[in-house]
């Protein structure tokens, strides 16, 4: 069976977008914008948010949104860097033991939210309130607000080392990418998923165990909120509760621009990663134009109005003709 | 009695009972009616955007612009006051006004292009924001109009402590009760409020029955701009500086006690005493923990888990009652946010 995963026309007017950003942005910036250093700057900055909205983007298909996402990839950070200070005597194992530590940590969160959605029946947007605000709160008390910081240099590299001349946190980014692709195209889940978000009465009725998706879906969300978390712990080189907390609505955003829906059932990988270098021209563009973020940020808003009112206006016509 | 039980707000307020009677037993100066008009008074800001948030989410929809409307209308009325000088009613007058703007916006935006309302309130308050900070430069403002100041001061019964300290029902507490009655009106006894009601139980049969759903959308996110923007003002009265990020990522903080106040996020259904019985329970949550000594680092765990557990109870026995349907009761939403969002797919 083929997915209807996103019209063809809504693809279309993102990669419209992205070009004509990228034309604006090398014009406004000859000679700045196109040079290695600003594109290994850009492919440096993609992968946190990239990440991270691939842990909100799962969640999306099946109808649902997480808004504990940071707060899990701060849990998961924080015990990573916990782990990483009591071995320093061992880098190596040290760091494969942080590793498991983070995605047994945000796994362990994800299957927390799965169950009070799947099986305690919270809505969604309110059980992941609910774990947000809890776990930022177990990440302060475990901390003491504190900042934990000074890694060794393999974990730095994670988020800033680079591989044959590829930034390690981009190849981390496409690997990220094609487990998400590879789950949403080639497995039962990932498949459910997509029923789910478009019709959970007719996929229990067609014989699908719904509540079991719902939990490898939030378990999945949680997977990838801690490959961000080691991501991000190396670009800082700490960890701390707080951080990245501005990304998380942003994530919502570009995975909508991605063309997933709110209501479930639609979104494709591909999207997501248009969407996100688009935001990431937008500001890498305007940062070198010496534009306050705050700017940047507000055209993300607006070009985010911009492409639903083009999608509902193409919509309309079509409806029409 | 049995109806009584199968409301919600009969087990938030069972909590806060329970609640207020352990905090007591710790520290006595909890059930006093200094603490208690406190309370009131420093929860007036986060009440008065409650009963905003209340009718986005009887409407069906939800916002999240509200935390930057009401920056912005704070901000920009005390710049004006500060130029022309105006006064407390001159204030409220130009903030309402720029809220009632901001939330137009919002409303159109949502109904006329179908953006899942969500989306279309994200993405403005990263546009109102972005702007706010941008323009503002960031900056605080310390000195307010004189007016702002003595009318702060305002209490509209005064009675004084053992010692001769004076306090009393603060003018901001009233404010706040003047416009849960107002909104407690609307809700029950206008055209309108029954309308956002049926707007947000089934946008389909309103429709049907003649229902200007537009009008009732750009209503409802006006009315939570303006309130948002009082709530702006009222902030301002209450710490007497303005600071443009201070209120911004506190949004879902007010959606919180709205939801534990019985509030539906797929809409129809929602009161205002369930509302200010939600606000109170995560205010006195705070309150308590401070009284019973309770470092604040842990302030986020308990909120948390007032969430989760009260509106697990909750969830618990509503997906229990369903069980026994042939169609799940539980998809029923569904549909109507099919319908909202069918227009932008």
């Amino acid at each position: 069976m083929k997915l209807p995963a996103m019209k063809r026309n809504e693809t279309t007017v993102l990669m419209v977008i992205m070009v004509a950003v990228a034309l604006m942005m090398i014009l406004l910036n000859p000679g700045t914008f196109l040079t290695q250093n600003n594109l290994k700057g850009m492919a440096f900055q993609l992968p946190e948010l990239g990440i991270l909205t691939f842990a909100m983007m799962g969640v999306m298909i099946t109808g649902g949104i997480n808004l504990s996402i940071i707060a899990t990839a701060n849990m998961a950070g924080i015990s990573a860097a916990l782990v990483l200070k009591a071995m320093e005597n061992s880098p190596a194992a040290g760091l494969v033991l942080a590793v498991i530590t983070a995605l047994a940590v945000s796994g362990g969160i994800g299957v927390i939210n799965g169950t009070l959605i799947a099986y305690v029946g919270i809505t969604p947007i309110l059980a992941t309130l609910g774990t947000m605000t809890l776990f930022n709160g177990v990440a302060i008390v475990v901390t003491e607000g504190y900042v934990i910081s000074g890694f060794s240099p393999a974990v730095l590299f994670i988020g800033n080392g680079s591989l044959a001349g590829i930034p390690f946190p981009l190849l981390v980014f496409a690997l990220s990418a094609v487990i998400l692709t590879l789950i949403l195209r080639k497995t039962r889940t990932g498949f459910s998923m997509y029923m789910i978000g478009s019709n959970a009465t007719a996929t229990r009725f067609s014989g699908i165990h719904n509540e079991a998706v719902l939990l490898r879906t939030y378990l999945i969300s949680g997977l990838f909120s801690g490959m961000a978390a080691m991501v991000m712990i190396s670009r800082f080189n700490s960890a701390k509760s707080g951080y990245g907390n501005s990304y998380l609505l942003v994530t919502i955003l570009a995975a909508v621009l991605g063309g997933v829906s709110s209501d479930g059932g639609f979104g494709r990988v591909s999207g997501v990663v248009v969407s996100l270098i688009t935001l990431q021209l937008l500001s890498s563009g305007f940062n070198l134009l010496r534009v306050s973020s705050f700017m940047t940020t507000a055209i993300w808003g607006f070009v985010m109005i911009l492409v639903m009112v083009i999608n509902n206006i193409i919509d309309t016509r079509e409806k029409r003709g | 009695m049995k109806k009584l039980l199968e409301r919600h707000e009969t087990y938030v307020l069972a909590i806060i009972i329970l609640l207020s009677i352990l905090i007591t037993s710790f520290n006595p100066n909890f059930l006093t009616l200094e603490n208690a008009f406190d309370l009131l008074k420093s929860n007036a800001f986060t009440g008065i955007l409650a009963i905003g948030v209340l009718f986005v989410l009887i409407s069906g929809g939800i916002d999240i612009s509200f935390a930057a409307t009401a920056t912005i209308a704070e901000y920009l009325t005390v710049i004006v006051c500060l130029q022309i000088g105006g006064s407390m009613l001159f204030a409220f007058a130009m903030a309402v006004l720029i809220g009632i703007l901001l939330g137009m916006v919002n409303g159109y935006l949502i109904d006329r292009f179908s953006i899942p309302p969500i989306i279309t309130t994200i993405a403005t308050m990263n546009l109102y924001y972005g702007l706010l900070i941008v323009f503002s430069k960031g900056r605080w403002l310390y000195t307010l109009p004189p007016y702002f100041r003595s009318f702060a001061d305002i209490r509209i019964l005064t009675l004084s402590t053992a010692n001769g300290l004076p306090y009393g029902i603060s003018i901001i507490t009233a404010i706040w009760f003047a416009l849960m009655l107002l909104a407690s009106f609307i809700l029950n006894f206008t055209r309108l409020g029954r309308s956002i009601y049926a707007v947000g139980g089934d946008v389909i049969s309103a429709q049907r029955i003649g229902i200007r759903v537009r009008m009732i959308r750009v209503s409802v996110y006006s009315f939570m701009g303006a309130l948002a923007a009082v709530a702006g003002i009222v902030q301002a009265l209450l710490v007497q500086t303005v600071a443009p990020n201070s209120i911004v990522g506190k949004e879902l903080n007010v959606i919180a006690a709205v939801v534990l106040g019985g509030a539906s996020l797929t809409g129809g259904v929602g009161s205002v005493g369930g509302m200010f019985l939600g606000v109170m329970l995560l205010a006195i949550v705070q309150n308590g923990m401070t009284l019973m000594k309770i470092p604040a680092v842990w302030y986020d765990v308990f909120v948390g888990l007032v969430i989760i557990i009260s509106v697990g109870f909750s969830s618990w026995k509503a997906k229990r009652r369903s069980s026994g349907a042939i169609i799940d009761v539980q998809e029923a939403p569904r549909t109507h946010s099919e319908q909202t969002a069918g227009g932008s797919r």
